[in-house]
C-alpha cells in the first residue's frame, strides 16, 4: 500500500506516493529521474548512491523513501548554482579527480558534507570522510587533492 | 624558438568532466524508455550438471511477466571473443558448467516481478562430478567439462628459441621456483547493464551496453541472434570502469536483445553486484614454474616456463591471454634462450577473462619475484640485476621484437633514486623494507580479427570540429586524448573539438578498449584524418599566403608560414576561404590505421614483432609490516614510466595511480574465494579492494621518449603499470621481514604464519 510523502529535493518540494519498501535511491532515480545518484551495490558498501540528507551524507540505497518524509535531500544535480559548478565540482574537473565518473557524484557529496562541517580538514580527515566511497579507477590520489583544493577555494572566497 | 605543441602534452581536464560532476553523464542503467521491461536471469546452483527439464509455466503465469526464455529456444550458436575459442551460449544448452551459469531469462514489467518469476522456474538437474582446480582437471578420467576437449585443456602453447639446456649448463646459478597468482575481480563501480530496443518494421536492434568493445559485441550479437551485423546497432553510453571485464558479451546483452525482438518493447537488464563478482570475468588464477639460468654477474642466460591458467568454465579470451602471458616474458629483459609451455584449463568455476595486464601480471609477478630471489642467492643488488638485463632500443631482440624506444634501464634507476634504494635496501629496521618490479607492455597491437581503427574528422563552417571514432572511452579518457590529438593537428583549442564515439551505427570500425590500443591505434587514425583535413586547408590558403603548402603550420587558431609567423591567416578565415572557393563543406578527412606488425599467431613458431611500440616501467615500493597483526602498510609507491610522449600527463598520472591501487589489491587483499565452485565473497565488503585509507603516497616519474610510431610519440599508459606493483610490494616485504612469498595475495594470516615459522627456526 502506497503512502504519500512530502520531502524537499534540491530545494524543491516534492509530493509523491511510494511503496513502503521503496528506497530513497529508487525514488530519486526512478520516480524523479535524478540518475546522477548511482546504484553500485545496493548494500551500502560502495557509496556511489551517497546523497546529503539534512546535512549528513547517507547511502540512499539504505534509506527507505518514507524515512525521507519531511526532510531535505541534496543530490548531485542540486549542487551547481545557476549553471556554475560548485568549487568541489570545479576542483574535481581541474585536478583530474574523475575517470569513469561513476563514483564521482557520491564522492563529491561526501566531500561537501565534510567541508560544510569542517572547512579546513586535514588529509587524514578528508581520507576518512570519503573512505566509504569506493573508486576503482583513480587510486584516490587526485580525489584527495581535489577536495584539498576545493577547501582552499571555498575558504578564500568566504574571506574575500 | 617555437614551442613544440599547444594541446598535446598539456594537463587538460577530460572533455566529459563537467557531465561527470553534475550528474548528467548517462550510463546504461540511467537510460529509460516508455514501456520498458526488465529482465532477470536464473542461474545454476550447481557447479556441473545436466539440465533434464525446465518448467517455466508457473513463472509465465505470474502477473506482470511478459516472457521467459531458456537455452532450448535460442539458436544453436556459440559465441566468444576469440573466434576459434567460442564455447559459450547466452543461456545454457543441456548442461551448466559453473555456479552462476545462465539457465533461463525472465522479462517483466518491473525488476521485482522478474526476480519473483525467476524463483518460480523449476529445473531438474542431474548433478555431475565437478573439478575445482587445475591439478584435478587435467587428470586422466577427470569429468569432461566441454565435450571433445581432452584433459579439459582448451588451449596449449609452446614457444622456444635458443638452446635452454645448453645455457642452463653454462649458468653460474640455475633456480627453479613456483608461483601462484590468485583470481582477482575487476570490480568496476558500474554493474554491467544492457538496454535493447527493436524496430519491427526495419528489423533493427539497438543495444545500449556497458561494453568496452561495441564492434565485437555487434558481431557476437549478430552471430547469436542470427541477424546481419547491419541490423544490429550497439551504442556505448558512459561506462563506469571496465578493466577488461566488459570485453565479453554477456547473457544480459543477448537476452535484452532477444526479448526486445520477441516482445517489441524496450528491455533492460542490470546485473546485481554479486553477479558482477560471480558471473562476469576475473583475472585467471595461474600456476607458473620458472627456471632461470644466470651468469655470476646477474645476466639472464635462459628461462624456462611452465604455466597453467585456471580458466573456469569457459574460454573467454584464453588464447590471447596465454599468448600475451608468454610473449611478454621477452621484455623488459634480454632473455637469449627461452622455452615456454602454457596450458589453459577448464574448471567448474567462475570464468577467467581479460583483466588489466591480461595474463601478464601473473607472469610478471613470478619473474620479478624470482629475479630478487636469484639476486639474493648471487649476492647482487636486484636493481643492478634489472638494469643489467634491460633490453635496449634498436638492438636485435632475441624474439624478433622491434624496440624503437626503451626507457627501462632509466626507469629502474629513477625509481630506485626516488624510493631511496641505496640508503634503504637491506638497511631499514626489521619490519620495514623497499622492493621493486619492472615491466613492459604492448600498445596498439593487431589482433587477428578487427585489427584497424577508423576515424572521421569533420570541420564545420564556424570552425567546430567533430571527430567520429569507434574508440570506447570507459573512463580512461580515450575521447579526451583523441580530441587533443585532433586539436593539435588542426591548431585549434580542445574546446573546439567534439568527439562522437562508440556507436556502431554512426562511428567507424574500432576494436575497442583492450590491449592498451586506443591512444596508439585510434589516436593514429584520428591524427591522419585530421592531417588530411589540414592538408586540404593548407592547399587552399597557400596562394594567399604566397607559400608552399608544405611550409605551413597550424597552431593556436592560426595558419602561418614556418619561420614567419607574421604571414598568417586565422583558422576561421581559412575555412571561409575554403568555402568561397566553392569547395564542399563540411571539410572531411578520414583515415584508418593498423599496426605494421606480425600476425600474433605466427610468433609461436617464429620470431616476429608483436606490437608497434612498447611501454616500460619500474615501480618501487616502501612497506611497513606490522609484526603483531601481520598487516602490511604500503607507505610509498614510485612509478618511473616510459609511455613515450604523454598526450595528457594528468590523465597518465591518473592511470598510474589507479594501477597502484589495483596492484596493491592484487598483492595484499583481493582474492575471489571459492568453495566447491561457490564464490564466498561476492560483495565489495567481503572482497575488500583498497579504499582511501590503504593507498600509499604516490610519486610518478615520466621518462619521455619520442616514439616514431605512436601519435606525437605516445605509447600506452596505465595497463603496463598494473604489472609491477604487486611484485614490488612482495619484494619489499622480503626486504622488511626476510620472508619470500611466492603466492598471492600476501595476507596478514600468511605473514603471521611465516613469522611464527621463522621464530621456530630461530632465524
Amino acid at each position: 500500500m502506497k503512502s504519500i510523502i512530502q520531502l524537499v529535493v534540491n530545494g524543491e518540494s516534492v509530493e509523491i506516493a511510494v511503496e513502503p519498501n521503496r528506497t530513497l535511491l529508487q525514488l530519486l532515480r526512478e520516480d524523479l529521474g535524478l540518475t546522477g545518484t548511482k546504484h553500485g551495490c545496493g548494500l551500502g558498501d560502495c557509496g556511489a548512491c551517497t546523497v546529503i540528507l539534512d546535512g549528513s551524507p547517507v547511502n540512499a540505497c539504505l534509506v527507505l523513501a518514507v524515512q525521507a518524509r519531511g526532510r531535505q535531500v541534496l543530490t548531485i544535480e542540486g549542487l551547481a548554482e545557476n549553471g556554475n559548478l560548485h568549487p568541489i565540482q570545479k576542483a574535481f574537473v581541474d585536478k583530474g579527480a574523475i575517470q569513469c565518473g561513476f563514483c564521482t557524484p557520491g564522492m563529491i557529496l561526501s566531500a561537501k558534507a565534510l567541508l560544510d562541517t569542517n572547512p579546513k580538514p586535514s588529509e587524514t580527515e578528508i581520507r576518512t570522510a570519503i573512505s566509504g566511497n569506493l573508486c576503482r579507477c583513480t587510486g584516490y590520489q587526485k580525489i584527495v587533492e581535489a577536495v584539498q583544493e576545493a577547501a582552499e577555494v571555498i575558504q578564500s572566497t568566504e574571506v574575500s | 624558438m617555437e614551442k613544440q605543441f599547444s594541446v598535446v602534452g598539456k594537463r587538460l581536464p577530460m572533455v566529459d568532466a563537467a557531465a561527470k560532476v553534475n550528474g548528467s553523464a548517462q550510463f546504461t542503467d540511467d537510460l529509460t524508455f516508455p514501456g520498458m521491461l526488465h529482465g532477470k536471469l536464473l542461474r545454476s546452483p550447481h557447479p556441473h550438471a545436466k539440465i533434464l527439464n525446465i518448467d517455466v509455466s508457473k513463472a509465465l503465469r505470474l502477473p506482470g511477466v511478459k516472457g521467459v526464455v531458456t537455452g532450448a529456444e535460442i539458436p544453436d550458436r556459440q559465441y566468444g571473443i576469440v573466434p576459434k575459442a567460442r564455447d559459450e551460449y547466452a543461456l545454457a544448452k543441456g548442461k551448466v558448467r559453473y555456479i552462476g551459469d545462465e539457465v533461463a531469462a525472465v522479462c517483466a514489467i518491473d525488476p521485482e516481478i522478474a526476480e519473483e518469476a525467476v524463483d518460480l522456474i523449476e529445473v531438474d538437474y542431474e548433478v555431475l562430478p565437478a573439478v575445482f582446480n587445475v591439478q584435478d582437471s587435467i587428470k586422466e578420467g577427470a569429468p569432461v567439462i566441454h565435450e571433445g576437449v581432452a584433459n579439459n585443456t582448451s588451449f596449449a602453447i609452446r614457444k622456444e628459441f635458443g638452446d635452454v639446456e645448453k645455457a642452463f649448463a653454462e649458468s653460474a646459478l640455475v633456480s627453479e621456483d613456483s608461483f601462484y597468482s590468485q583470481p582477482v575481480n575487476h570490480a568496476p563501480m558500474e554493474p554491467h547493464a544492457a538496454v535493447a530496443q527493436y524496430d519491427p518494421v526495419r528489423g533493427q536492434v539497438v543495444l545500449w551496453s556497458s561494453t568496452q568493445i561495441p564492434f565485437f559485441l555487434r558481431r557476437n550479437l549478430s552471430a547469436t541472434l542470427m541477424i546481419p551485423e547491419s541490423k544490429v546497432r550497439v551504442i556505448k553510453p558512459k561506462v563506469g570502469g571496465g578493466f577488461g571485464q566488459k570485453i565479453d558479451m554477456f547473457a544480459k546483452d543477448f537476452c535484452a536483445a532477444w526479448f526486445a525482438m520477441k516482445l517489441g518493447r524496450p528491455v533492460k537488464f542490470v546485473y546485481e553486484r554479486d553477479e558482477v563478482f560471480i558471473v562476469t570475468r576475473q583475472r585467471h588464477p595461474m600456476h607458473l614454474t620458472v627456471k632461470t639460468g644466470m651468469a655470476k654477474d646477474g645476466r639472464i642466460l635462459a628461462q624456462q616456463f611452465l604455466s597453467y591458467a585456471d580458466g573456469g568454465a569457459y574460454n573467454s579470451t584464453a588464447p590471447t591471454m596465454m599468448a600475451l602471458s608468454c610473449f611478454f616474458l621477452m621484455v623488459p629483459y634480454h632473455v637469449p634462450n627461452l622455452l615456454y609451455e602454457g596450458y589453459h584449463v577448464y574448471t567448474n568455476k567462475p570464468v577467467g577473462g581479460a583483466m588489466r595486464g591480461h595474463g601478464i601480471p601473473q607472469a610478471r609477478f613470478a619473474v620479478e619475484r624470482q629475479l630478487d630471489l636469484m639476486a639474493d642467492r648471487l649476492n647482487l643488488d636486484p636493481a643492478d640485476v634489472r638494469t643489467k638485463n634491460s633490453i635496449k632500443a634498436g638492438e636485435p631482440h632475441p624474439g624478433g621484437f622491434v624496440i624503437n624506444t626503451c626507457g627501462f634501464a632509466e626507469s629502474v634507476q629513477l625509481a630506485a633514486e626516488a624510493i631511496g634504494w641505496k640508503e634503504k635496501r637491506g638497511k631499514l629496521p626489521f619490519g620495514r623494507g623497499v622492493g621493486m618490479g619492472g615491466a613492459s607492455f604492448p600498445s596498439g597491437v593487431t589482433n587477428m580479427s578487427h585489427i584497424s581503427s577508423g576515424a572521421v574528422v569533420q570541420v564545420g563552417q564556424d570552425g567546430g570540429v567533430n571527430v567520429l571514432t569507434g574508440a570506447a572511452d570507459i573512463g580512461q579518457g580515450a575521447e579526451t586524448v583523441i580530441a587533443q590529438i585532433v586539436a593539435e593537428v588542426l591548431g585549434v583549442s580542445l574546446d573546439d573539438v567534439r568527439v562522437t564515439a562508440a556507436d556502431t551505427g554512426t562511428t567507424p570500425l574500432d576494436p575497442g578498449t583492450f590491449g592498451s590500443g586506443v591512444t596508439v591505434r585510434a589516436g593514429n587514425a584520428a591524427r591522419i584524418a585530421a592531417e588530411s583535413v589540414r592538408k586540404k586547408l593548407f592547399e587552399c590558403v597557400a596562394d594567399e599566403l604566397e607559400a608552399n603548402p608544405d611550409d605551413l603550420v597550424a597552431r593556436d587558431g592560426v595558419i602561418f608560414v614556418t619561420g614567419s609567423p607574421e604571414i598568417n591567416i586565422t583558422f576561421p578565415k581559412a575555412l571561409k576561404a575554403y568555402q568561397y572557393k566553392d569547395l564542399p563543406m563540411p571539410l572531411v578527412g578520414r583515415a584508418s590505421w593498423m599496426a605494421d606488425t606480425n600476425e600474433p599467431t605466427t610468433l609461436f613458431t617464429q620470431p616476429g614483432n608483436f606490437s608497434p611500440n612498447y611501454s616500460f616501467m619500474t615501480q618501487a615500493a616502501e612497506v611497513e609490516v606490522d609484526t603483531q597483526t601481520g598487516k602490511v602498510k604500503v607507505l610509498k609507491m614510485v612509478t618511473a614510466h616510459d609511455c613515450g610522449r604523454p598526450i595528457n600527463p594528468m590523465l597518465v598520472e591518473g592511470q598510474l595511480e589507479g594501477s597502484i591501487a589495483g596492484g596493491m589489491g592484487q598483492a595484499l587483499y583481493e582474492d575471489v574465494i571459492t568453495e566447491k565452485g561457490q564464490v564466498m565473497n561476492p560483495s565489495f565488503l567481503d572482497y575488500g579492494f583498497p579504499t582511501t585509507m590503504e593507498v600509499p603516497e604516490m610519486e610518478s616519474i615520466d621518462i619521455e621518449t619520442d616514439d616514431p610510431v605512436g601519435p606525437f610519440g605516445a605509447k600506452e599508459a596505465g595497463e603496463g603499470t598494473q604489472l609491477s606493483p604487486a611484485p614490488a610490494i612482495v619484494n619489499a616485504i622480503y626486504d622488511a621481514i626476510g620472508v619470500n612469498f611466492n603466492e598471492l595475495p600476501v595476507t596478514p594470516e600468511k605473514i603471521l604464519k611465516a613469522l611464527e615459522e621463522k621464530k621456530k627456526q630461530g632465524v
